[in-house]
Parts: structure tokens; C-alpha cells; sequence
């Protein structure tokens, strides 16, 4: 049995939740890294919900958009993260205040 | 000749294969800073080479824009759409023409990422050659944007010491301005849009607007203030001489010999013809700015202890001129305008040259630590006093003849104005001539032995610039014939539009009977015989 | 032949181009071959056009050629076209004749000099600029000719420019003379807006037949003069020609005596239409002129460098020919203009000749006693200071007579009697010259094993050509009681200048050349006073008149006012604003704003706290504020 939309839409919204307090409660840029993850396959989430509801194609289009741009992503951002690894010896964001003006 | 080029898009291979060469660039090994020099060279002569084809296609019979090429672009009324008439066809081969020799002129002086300023400066020839090819004012707003960013870098990175305040100063000084002119773009865009229903930003439909004298009032101002930055007009000056003095010399001569003369161009192509109302108006004002310009800059640079900034105060004064014959809005003060512009160009992208040599040498440009330079550089003595003297107006050499059309062009329309202009006769001499006696001549200051003659890399930098200092100063009418035409239809159009008086004092003058004799014009009416 | 006579300016100005390009890598003889041909050829070629145009029934236009149109725009026309009438062909012969013989005299002087091709460059090129100038057919072209021989005369007084003197004086030159040009651009535009075109012949019929306001002819025939002042160094722009002595000596009796600063008077000569159609203007020709004769001849009373005695004398001469000019004796103006080119450049070459046999020793008081070392230089310069000095039936003699001679038929007493008064100070100072120079105990410091030697041929043979015109080019204008037709001079030129003033009765004119007679002679006989026999006069009173002495020595201090009134205030008031307008006021309200802007960002410094957290929470706040908006 497929639970109503609803449910999905629900899902979406506290995945999203979690992801936005996760990015403020940790201090590691990895963590945050990975919340910015989870807040996206969220909005994936809503999304498809809302193409299936809809019955349109364009929200599954959007979907494989977003999955390629975070996958690309994905790859320059923990490059990153290593790189200032390597430079710091740390991914602590407190720590990581250079553009303080 | 003109059947077989029409099919080919020239107007646009000349403004944009300097940036293609410059995306080419960038696939050569910047560690072989030979292959990038050539390369960079080699693109540029290229177009110049194509932009020949241009002037020798070039009809110029009916004033109208030729090479035209118009193409949607971002729709609305934000086309693609080129091509060049009698007033812009002498700035892009200006542009085409100096390019190749400044990115000579920096074989040695730049030594520090050639790659880079070779890239930058390719950037830069399209921006300058698109900015005078452009017929849609959105592209010409693109590209008038666009050239800060390469010249940025080149003063910032490539720079004296002062490099960063220079710089900043020249960006904000050129970005106040027109954000004003961007913003004035949007209102002339829905003011089109009102009064026609339909979307167009092309420079021939918006000049036919019928805008009202308090609305083309605002937007002169917003346009004016653009391009009396980039001119400069007096006091909007002072980021000149900073920019120059801490430019590197190829810079420095790029923007002496083009990018100022945009200021004008703008006027010529934008301030007056779109809101002729308001520019009649204004033009006695600007004419004064421009006249204590003339003798404001020729004052200044008399008393410069730094050879550049001696040169750009020249500017100051030579552009004053320039502007008080465009705002006279007569034919002769307009072609001769046109004329200066390019004499102008090269005399001044020569003397910075020629500064640039002097400073390769000695890494000084303090007039002060030279003297007597001129027995240990023969050839450069000559060069450089002939580049000089072109500068300073000599008969037979290019600036004369703009010069004297200036003036009679200006004397037409104010005699007190042209009384004040021809100052510049004596003050450029004694400008001139004081920093070539300081540095020249005397006896010799040169403990290190640092000066030698020209080599013959700077002798092709600067022999073909003498070569046409020459040949614009005895055969103009080459230059000037095929101005003719789009000069006269650039007045006619502002006679139809403007129902006000061009010429602002009106001329109260006695007309000579006639012909006094068959062998020359007769009395000279204001705008006389413009249609030839 | 005669229909190639526009080739007369472009034969030495091709020669000048190659000398300038490849001068270093030709040899020396070749050199000085090249450049004095060109000139013998230019002299040829002039010489054929005035057999050509004497030979024309009176009347008869002379040659005009238009090579192509130069700068043409709407209705500012002006072409390159030469025209050769009668007033062109005597300076065109004066120019290339007189030049080639300072070209010839030059091969011997400039033999040593380390710049020898540069020196003939430039002097070729001086005397294609001279020939655009006075061959010129419109106000235009002449003006190219104008300024070409003024960049020459700059190149070359500052031709030795190691010499920080000699850079200064040419650079004084130039700029000196660009103050008059302005004033002379301006009069050409005021013509060529009323009158329609800058040709001669337009410009004097339009003036003669009444066509233009005489407001305005005397406007622009002033505006004119000024550029006169400033090339033929008459006041208030004469400044610049006695430090242009700093030239070799050669450019000096060629540029600074002969012919460029005469340029100014054949200007006037060129547009006696003009001139003569104004009152005014004339009369302030006629005063500037009287005034610079009277004023410079002062000077050169006390100068000791022996090259300044003669430039102020030729300030002085050429203040006869505006004199003439002014008193409506045109040709006159310009016989004085002949002579005195033969004259003086006989005067100044002899004097370079001195200077070359003391090996460059210039100052006067350390001479004497020369006469009998050289024999050819000694009588040569004689005769050129008998001619200057105005004594009979030499040919200054018979030119100045005919300046004051017309100056009195005008009716211009007081002129005519400035112009006396200049003729005994001209021969007072000249035979001071012979006498400080040639006479008297040798005051000579030369080392030992140097001895003062005569000149070689190329030096003397020019000398000598230039004495006997000097002495006999006064025949082709006899005065009136000769006989009607004996101004040969005056008849040839009536078809291109004005005629002068009416004839004066012939025992009027006996008188007033006998009275010139006697001034001359006055002069000589005090000079020969105060110099020959009673040697302490001189300095007896300048002790007894010590202010006017020091304002003569001081040369009237008038390079002191113009740099201290014009010069200083304008380069120290430019200083001023530079610093105080310049850089603080327009910079400091740019600077201004700028620090503005940044005191501004400090204040809101503390949202950039360089935290992303931070930043994602104004995000944050931002994105549910946004959406609150779009809910509610």
C-alpha cells in the first residue's frame, strides 16, 4: 500500500528539519557537510511527492538534475573540506574565520 | 572587394578574434613565455590586419553604418547588432592599430605573468573595438562594463606601487558613472516601450524617440556623467594621472589612446544624438568645463616632477580641445574633433611609449633624474621629439590638422572659446619641449650607464606610429573624406530634432558679399556646405 | 624649367629626409656635397623662375602650382600650392643664394663637429621650410613654413644641446615664438571665416576692395604682426633672438639674420592689401618697428660678446623694415630686407670667422688688434659695417635712405626722426665692434703655440661674394634723383606690394640723404672717439651714468620682468594649484567619500563575523521571514 502524499510531504519537512539543525548544532564541517546533504534529498523528496501528485513529469526531471548537481557537489566540496584539512589540521568552523572583516 | 566581404561577418571577426586568441591562450603553456608573446602578437596583427578590410571596404558614401550585422541576442530589443559608420571606423582601427604595438612595447617590461597580461590584454582590444562596432545600447553597455575588468588587472597586478589606490580610484570614478548611464538605459528602455508598444535598444530607433526636454534633461546628465569621466573632463580628472602614472606602459598606452577617446565617442554617439535638446542646453557649460580643462591640464603638466603624469595632464588638455570642438556642433569642429581623437591616440600612446622606453632603462620616471639623454640616444632623441612635436600641434605632422580644424570649428560657433583654446598652441609647446630639454638635452645624468639607444623591437614599436604621424599629418583627406559623410548626417539629424539652436551663440555675423572670388569657398555660414 | 618651380622648396626637403634617415652612414664629404647642391640646385631652379617671370608682360600673374588638396573640410579648404610672383622670386633668391653660401662656409666650419650630418639635416631642412614659407600661396601653408623654420631655428640654436645654455635659449626660442603664433592662428581663422579662404590674392583683394569691416582688418592685420613680433623678434617678443646666439655661428647669419626673422616683415609685405587698408594697423607696424630699432640699437651699445652686438643689431635692422612697412613703403621694407640679408650675414660669418681663428673666443674685450691677422676677414667685415652703418653708396646706405625717405614722405616726422637717431647709434656700435675687435693693443688669451690663423677658402670665399653684394646690391634702388625709373627695385616689386608713399621733391630728398649721410658719418666719428682715440671714455661715463649704464648692460632687465611677471607666477601659481586644488580638493572630496564609505562598512563590521554558522542563520531568518511573507 503507497500512504497518501501527505505523508511524504511530512517526511520531506522533518527531514529538512533535522538537516537545518544539524547544520547549526555541529561544529564539524563534515557533519554540516553531510546536513546540507540531508536538507537536499529532502527537497528531492518533496519533489517526486509533489510529481507524483501532480502527475507531471517535470518534478522527476528536476530530481535527476539535482542528484547530478549534488553528486558534483559532493566531490568539490569534501575536496575542499580536505584540502583545508590538510592546510589547518582542523574542519572545526569556529576555527575557520578568515573572511572575518 | 566590398561583394566578396559583405557575406563575411567582419565587423565581428575583428571585435572578437582578439578575445578568441585570448581563450586560445590560454591552452599554451604559460612557462613558454616566448610562444605566449607570439601568440599574442600574432592575434593582434591579425585583426589589425582585418580591420583593414574594413577601411579599405568601408564606402562611407552615405553615412550610414556599414558591415552592419543584427541578430537576436537575449530578445526584447537586446540584440546583437554591429557595424561601423564614418565615426567609428577610425577608433577600431585605432584600437586594432596600437594593440600589437603595446603588446611589443611589454616584451621586456613585463617579465612577471605574460600569460596573464597577455590574456588581459586581448580581453582588452575586444571590449575597446566592441564598444565603437556596437549599434545596441545594451551591448554597448556590456562591453563598456566589460573593458574595466581587464584594464583593472592590468594596473593592479601589473602596476607601479601605488597600485591599488590607483585602481580602486579609476574603477569607482568609471563605475559611478555608469551605473547612472545603466540606469538611465532602463528608463529610455520603457520610455521606447510607452511610446511605441514595441522593445528596442537600437541606437537608430531610440535617437527618433521625441523624449521630452525634462526627461532628456536626466538622462543627459546620466549618460553625460559616464563619459565625462572616461573623457576627462575637468574636474572629473584626477583619476588620470594616478591610473597612468601607476599603469604599466602598455597600459598606460591603451588607455591614453582609446579608452579616453570613448568619453567623446559616447558624447558623439549618445549624449548628443539622443537627447539633442538637452546637450544644446548644456553645451555652453561643458564647453567652459572643457576650456578650463585646456588650460587647466596644460598648467598642470607643465609643473609634473613625473614624466607620465606630465603626459597625462597633456590628456587632460588635449581632450579639453577635443571636447569644446564636439560640443561646438558644427562640421568642421566634428570632423576635426574626430581628427584629434586619433592624433591624439597615437601621439599620446607614443609618448607613453617613448616614456615606457626611458623607463625600461633607468626605472626612473622622475623628469629630474635624467639630462642629456639625447647623446646616448640619438635615434630616440629624433623619434621621441617627433612624437613630441605631433603632440604639440607641428604643421605637417598629424595633430596639426585636427588642431587647426578644431579651431576653426570652435571659431565658428565662440570666438572667445577658440581664443582660450589656442592657448594650447603655447602652453603644449612649453610643456613639451621644457620635458624634452629636462630630459634630453643638458648634460648628461646617467652615472650607471643605463641608456642605450633604441633596439630594433622598439624601433618597429615606434616607426610605424612615425610613419603615420606623417602621412595623417600631409594626406588627412583620406582620414577625413570618409567622415564626410556620417558627420553630416550625424548634424543633419540633430538639426531635424533639435528645434532649438545648435550653435548656441547665435552668430551675428556680417556676411561678406558673396564670392569674393571664384577660387575658394565663399563666406563660411555656420554648417556651411554640409551637404557636399 | 621655370614650370618646375615647385620643386624649388621640395629639392633641399628631399636632400634633408635622407640626411636624416641615413646622414650617420654617409661620409663626411659626401654630406656636406649633398646639402649644398640641393641648395645650388633650389638656387637654380629660382633663378630660372625669375628669368621666367621678368620676362612676362607687366601684369602677368606669376607661376602658381597646386600639388593636391591638403586639409579640406566643409568649408575649411586649404590646399598645397605654391606661387611664384615677383615679391617670392627676391626672397626665394635671397634664400637659396644667401643659403648657399652659408651652406658653403658651413662644409669648412662645422668640418670637426661630431654631429656634422645632423647639422646639414637640419640646415636643409631649415631652408625647404624657409622656401614652403615664402613660397606658400595661402595664409595656411605659410603657416607650416611659419612653424617648420621656427622647430629648425629651435634644433638648431640648441644644436650643441649638452650645453644647458644653448637647450634653454632654443627652447625660449620655440616658446616665445609659439606666443606669437597663437596670436597668429587667430588671425588666420578670423580670415578665413570672413574672407572664405586664406590665399593671398583673395585676402588683399578683399581688403582692397572694401569688402571687410575695417574694425576687423585691423583686428586681424594686428593679430598677424603679433606672430611677426615673435619670429622677427620685434617687441615685446624679441626676447628670445639674442640667446639664440647659442647656435653655431653659421645658423646665426642664416636663421637669426638673414632670413627667418625677416619672415615677419615679408608676411607684412605679402599682405600690403591688408596692411595698407588699415590705418591703425599700420601705424602700430610703423611705431613697434621704430621703437625695436631705437630700443635694441640701445642695447648693442654696450654689449661685449661680439655675436649679441650683431643680433641686436639685426632686432634693430628689422625694426627699419616694419618701420618701412608701417609707413606704407613696402618695397622699401623690403629692399632693407635684401640688403641687410647680404649684409649681415656677411657680418656674422666674418665674426665666425674671428671666433674660429680665436678658437671660439666670442668676447670682444679680450680681442683687438685682429686686422693684421686676417687679411681677408678684416676688409670684409669693413665693408659690411660701412654698409650697415648707412654710408654712401654702399648698399645700406641706399636702403635705409629709402625707409626714412618714405617715413618722411608720409608726412611721419617723428619716425623719420627715430630712424635717424637709430641710423647713429647703428654705425656708433658697429664701428665699436671694429674698432674693440680689429684696432687697438691684441688682448688675445690664447695659449701659447696656438696662433691666431685665417680661415680656410670655403670660409673665405663666401665672405667675399657676400662683401660685394654687400657693397654694390644698392644699385637696383637709386633714389629718385637718379632719375625717375633708376628704383628698379620699387618698379619690379609695384606689381606684388603696394606702392609706396608719393615721391618727394628732388631737393627734399637731396637733404634727407644728406642728412642721413651725416648721421652715419656722426656715429662712426664718436665711435672712433670713444674706442680709438680716448679709450677711457667709455667707462668715464658709465661712472657718470651709472643707472642708464646698468639698464643697457642689464638689457633693460626685461627677461627679468617677463620672469618674474608671466613665467614664475604661472609655473609657481600652477605648483599651487597643483598642490592645494589638485590633490586636495578634488582628490580629498574623492578620498573624502571614499574613507565615508569605509567608516560606514566599519560600522556594520561586526555582521561579518567570518562564522558560516552566522551566516547561515541570516540565511535562515531570511528564507522563513521570505516565506512568511509569501504565507500570511
Amino acid at each position: 500500500m503507497i500512504p497518501p502524499p501527505a505523508a511524504f510531504f511530512i517526511l520531506a519537512a522533518v527531514l529538512f528539519v533535522l538537516g537545518v539543525l544539524a547544520f547549526f548544532v555541529k561544529k564539524d564541517l563534515l557533519t554540516q557537510f553531510m546536513a546540507v546533504e540531508v536538507m537536499l534529498n529532502a527537497g528531492n523528496l518533496a519533489f517526486l511527492a509533489l510529481a507524483k501528485s501532480l502527475g507531471k513529469a517535470e518534478g522527476q526531471v528536476i530530481v535527476l538534475f539535482v542528484i547530478t548537481v549534488a553528486a558534483a557537489e559532493a566531490v568539490i566540496g569534501l575536496a575542499i573540506i580536505v584540502l583545508i584539512f590538510r592546510q589547518r589540521k582542523t574542519v572545526q568552523t569556529d576555527e575557520l574565520k578568515d573572511l572575518k572583516g | 572587394m566590398n561583394a566578396m566581404i559583405t557575406n563575411v561577418p567582419l565587423t565581428s571577426i575583428v571585435t572578437f578574434l582578439p578575445l578568441a586568441g585570448a581563450l586560445l591562450l590560454i591552452f599554451v603553456r604559460g612557462e613558454s613565455v616566448r610562444a605566449v608573446r607570439a601568440v599574442a602578437l600574432a592575434v593582434s596583427l591579425l585583426t589589425f590586419a582585418l580591420s583593414l578590410l574594413l577601411f579599405f571596404g568601408f564606402d562611407g558614401k552615405s553615412g550610414l553604418p556599414e558591415f552592419v550585422e543584427h541578430a537576436p541576442w537575449l530578445g526584447r530589443g537586446l540584440d546583437y547588432h554591429v557595424g561601423v559608420d564614418g565615426i567609428s571606423l577610425f577608433l577600431v582601427l585605432l584600437a586594432a592599430f596600437l594593440t600589437p604595438l603595446a603588446l611589443l612595447s611589454s616584451w621586456r617590461a613585463v617579465d612577471d605573468r605574460v600569460k596573464e597580461f597577455s590574456f588581459f590584454m586581448l580581453v582588452l582590444e575586444t571590449g575597446m573595438i566592441g564598444v565603437f562596432v556596437s549599434l545596441n545600447l545594451f551591448l554597448f553597455y556590456v562591453l563598456w562594463e566589460a573593458m574595466l575588468i581587464p584594464m583593472y588587472f592590468l594596473i593592479g597586478i601589473w602596476g607601479g606601487r601605488r597600485r591599488i589606490y590607483a585602481t580602486m580610484k579609476f574603477v569607482l570614478f568609471t563605475m559611478f558613472g555608469s551605473l547612472l548611464m545603466l540606469v538611465g538605459i532602463f528608463v529610455l528602455y520603457s520610455a521606447y516601450h510607452r511610446a511605441t508598444g514595441g522593445f528596442s535598444l537600437a541606437i537608430s530607433d531610440l535617437a527618433g524617440l521625441g523624449l521630452s526636454p525634462a526627461l532628456q534633461t536626466w538622462l543627459f546628465l546620466a549618460f553625460g556623467l559616464a563619459f565625462a569621466v572616461k573623457v576627462p573632463l575637468f574636474p572629473l580628472h584626477t583619476w588620470l594621472p594616478d591610473a597612468h602614472v601607476e599603469a604599466p606602459a602598455a597600459g598606460s598606452v591603451l588607455l591614453a589612446a582609446v579608452l579616453l577617446k570613448m568619453g567623446a565617442y559616447g558624447f558623439l554617439r549618445l549624449g548628443i544624438p539622443l537627447f539633442p535638446q538637452a546637450a544644446a542646453s548644456f553645451a555652453p557649460a561643458l564647453s567652459i568645463l572643457a576650456v578650463i580643462g585646456i588650460v587647466y591640464g596644460g598648467l598642470m603638466a607643465l609643473v609634473q616632477k613625473d614624466m607620465k603624469s606630465l603626459v597625462a595632464y597633456s590628456s587632460v588638455s588635449h581632450m579639453g580641445l577635443i571636447m569644446l570642438a564636439v560640443f561646438s556642433l558644427n562640421f568642421v569642429a566634428t570632423e576635426g574633433a574626430l581628427d584629434q581623437m586619433l592624433s591624439h591616440g597615437l601621439s599620446t600612446g607614443a609618448l607613453f611609449l617613448c616614456v615606457g622606453i626611458l623607463y625600461e632603462r633607468t626605472h626612473t620616471r622622475l623628469i629630474k633624474d635624467y639630462g642629456g639623454a639625447a647623446a646616448r640616444m640619438p635615434v630616440f632623441a629624433a623619434i621621441f621629439l617627433v612624437v613630441l612635436l605631433s603632440s604639440a600641434g607641428l604643421p605637417g605632422l598629424n595633430g596639426f590638422v585636427g588642431e587647426i580644424l578644431c579651431f576653426f570649428g570652435i571659431f565658428t560657433s565662440n570666438k572667445v572659446l577658440a581664443a582660450f583654446g589656442v592657448s594650447t598652441v603655447i602652453l603644449s609647446a612649453a610643456y613639451l619641449l621644457w620635458l624634452y630639454r629636462r630630459v634630453m638635452h643638458g648634460p648628461l645624468r646617467d652615472p650607471d650607464g643605463l641608456l642605450r639607444d633604441v633596439d630594433r623591437r622598439e624601433l618597429a614599436c615606434l616607426v610605424p606610429i612615425v610613419v603615420l604621424i606623417f602621412l595623417m599629418g600631409l594626406f588627412p583627406g583620406a582620414i577625413l573624406r570618409k567622415m564626410d559623410a556620417s558627420v553630416s548626417r550625424y548634424l543633419d539629424s540633430l538639426r531635424t530634432k533639435a528645434p532649438v539652436s545648435l550653435t548656441w551663440k547665435p552668430a551675428a555675423r556680417k556676411a561678406i558679399p558673396a564670392r569674393i572670388s571664384g577660387d575658394a569657398a565663399g563666406p563660411a555660414q555656420l554648417d556651411g556646405r554640409l551637404e557636399r | 624649367m621655370a614650370e618646375l618651380f615647385w620643386l624649388i622648396p621640395l629639392i633641399p626637403g628631399a636632400s634633408a629626409l635622407l640626411l636624416v634617415l641615413f646622414g650617420a652612414k654617409l661620409s663626411r664629404r659626401w654630406v656636406a656635397w649633398q646639402a649644398c647642391s640641393a641648395v645650388f640646385l633650389s638656387f637654380l631652379l629660382s633663378s630660372a623662375a625669375f628669368a621666367h617671370l621678368v620676362r612676362l608682360p607687366p601684369g602677368a600673374p606669376g607661376l602658381t602650382k597646386t600639388l593636391f588638396a591638403w586639409i579640406s573640410s566643409g568649408p575649411f579648404t586649404s590646399p598645397i600650392a605654391f606661387a611664384f610672383d615677383h615679391l617670392t622670386a627676391v626672397m626665394t633668391l635671397v634664400v637659396t643664394g644667401v643659403g648657399l653660401l652659408i651652406h658653403v662656409y658651413s662644409t669648412a666650419y662645422m668640418a670637426e663637429d661630431r654631429s656634422h650630418a645632423r647639422y646639414f639635416a637640419h640646415l636643409n631642412l631649415f631652408t625647404f621650410f624657409m622656401l614652403v614659407l615664402v613660397m606658400a600661396s595661402d595664409l595656411v601653408l605659410m603657416f607650416v613654413g611659419w612653424e617648420g623654420v621656427g622647430l629648425c631655428s629651435y634644433l638648431l640654436i640648441g644644436f650643441w644641446f649638452e650645453r644647458p645654455a644653448a637647450a634653454k635659449a632654443g627652447m625660449k626660442a620655440f616658446v616665445v615664438n609659439r606666443v606669437g603664433d597663437a596670436a597668429f592662428i587667430l588671425g588666420i581663422l578670423f580670415l578665413l571665416a570672413n574672407v572664405g579662404g586664406s590665399s593671398f590674392s583673395l585676402i588683399n583683394k578683399a581688403a582692397g576692395g572694401g569688402l571687410l569691416p575695417s574694425g576687423l582688418m585691423t583686428l586681424v592685420a594686428i593679430l598677424l604682426f603679433i606672430g611677426a613680433t615673435g619670429k622677427s623678434a620685434q617687441i615685446p617678443l624679441y626676447v628670445w633672438l639674442p640667446d639664440a646666439m647659442e647656435g653655431p655661428t653659421p645658423v646665426s647669419a642664416l636663421i637669426h639674420a638673414a632670413t627667418m626673422v625677416t619672415a615677419g616683415v615679408y608676411m607684412v609685405c605679402r599682405l600690403s592689401g591688408l596692411y595698407a587698408a588699415s590705418g591703425p594697423a599700420s601705424t602700430v607696424v610703423a611705431w613697434i618697428g621704430a621703437a625695436t630699432a631705437l630700443f635694441a640699437a640701445a642695447m648693442a651699445l654696450v654689449q661685449n660678446d661680439i655675436k649679441k652686438v650683431l643680433a641686436y643689431s639685426t632686432i634693430s635692422q628689422i625694426g627699419y623694415m616694419f618701420l618701412g612697412c608701417g609707413v606704407g613703403a613696402y618695397a622699401a621694407g623690403m629692399f632693407h630686407l635684401v640688403t641687410h640679408a647680404f649684409f649681415k650675414s656677411l657680418l656674422f660669418l666674418a665674426a665666425g670667422s674671428v671666433i674660429h681663428a680665436l678658437a671660439g673666443e666670442q668676447d670682444m674685450r679680450r680681442m683687438g688688434g685682429l686686422r693684421k691677422h686676417l687679411p681677408v676677414t678684416f676688409p670684409v667685415f669693413l665693408v659690411g659695417a660701412l654698409a650697415i652703418s648707412g654710408v654712401p653708396f654702399l648698399s645700406g646706405f641706399f636702403s635705409k635712405d629709402a625707409i626714412l625717405t618714405g617715413a618722411f614722405a608720409g608726412g611721419q616726422y617723428a619716425l623719420w626722426g627715430a630712424g635717424l637717431l637709430g641710423a647713429v647709434l647703428t654705425a656708433f656700435y658697429m664701428f665699436r665692434l671694429v674698432y674693440m675687435t680689429f684696432y687697438g693693443k691684441e688682448r688675445t688669451a690664447m695659449e701659447p703655440g696656438h696662433s691666431i690663423h685665417e680661415s680656410p677658402r670655403a670660409m673665405t670665399i663666401p665672405l667675399v661674394i657676400l662683401a660685394a653684394f654687400s657693397a654694390l646690391a644698392g644699385y637696383v634702388g637709386l633714389p629718385v634723383f637718379f632719375g625717375e625709373k633708376a628704383d628698379l627695385f620699387g618698379r619690379y616689386l609695384a606689381s606684388s606690394v603696394k606702392s609706396g608713399s608719393p615721391h618727394l621733391a628732388v631737393p627734399t630728398e637731396g637733404l634727407l640723404v644728406l642728412l642721413a649721410t651725416a648721421s652715419a658719418l656722426l656715429g662712426i666719428a664718436l665711435a672712433f672717439v670713444f674706442y680709438r682715440r680716448t679709450p677711457a671714455l667709455p667707462s668715464r661715463l658709465a661712472s657718470r651714468f651709472p643707472g642708464v649704464y646698468r639698464l643697457l648692460v642689464g638689457k633693460y632687465y626685461i627677461d627679468e620682468v617677463y620672469d618674474a611677471v608671466v613665467v614664475r607666477p604661472l609655473v609657481r601659481g600652477a605648483e599651487k594649484v597643483y598642490e592645494r586644488f589638485d590633490l586636495k580638493v578634488i582628490d580629498g572630496a574623492l578620498n573624502g567619500s571614499a574613507a565615508a564609505a569605509g567608516l560606514a562598512g566599519k560600522g556594520l563590521n561586526f555582521l561579518q563575523s567570518g562564522l558560516v554558522r552566522d551566516y547561515a542563520l541570516a540565511f535562515l531568518i531570511g528564507a522563513i521571514t521570505f516565506l512568511g511573507f509569501l504565507l500570511l
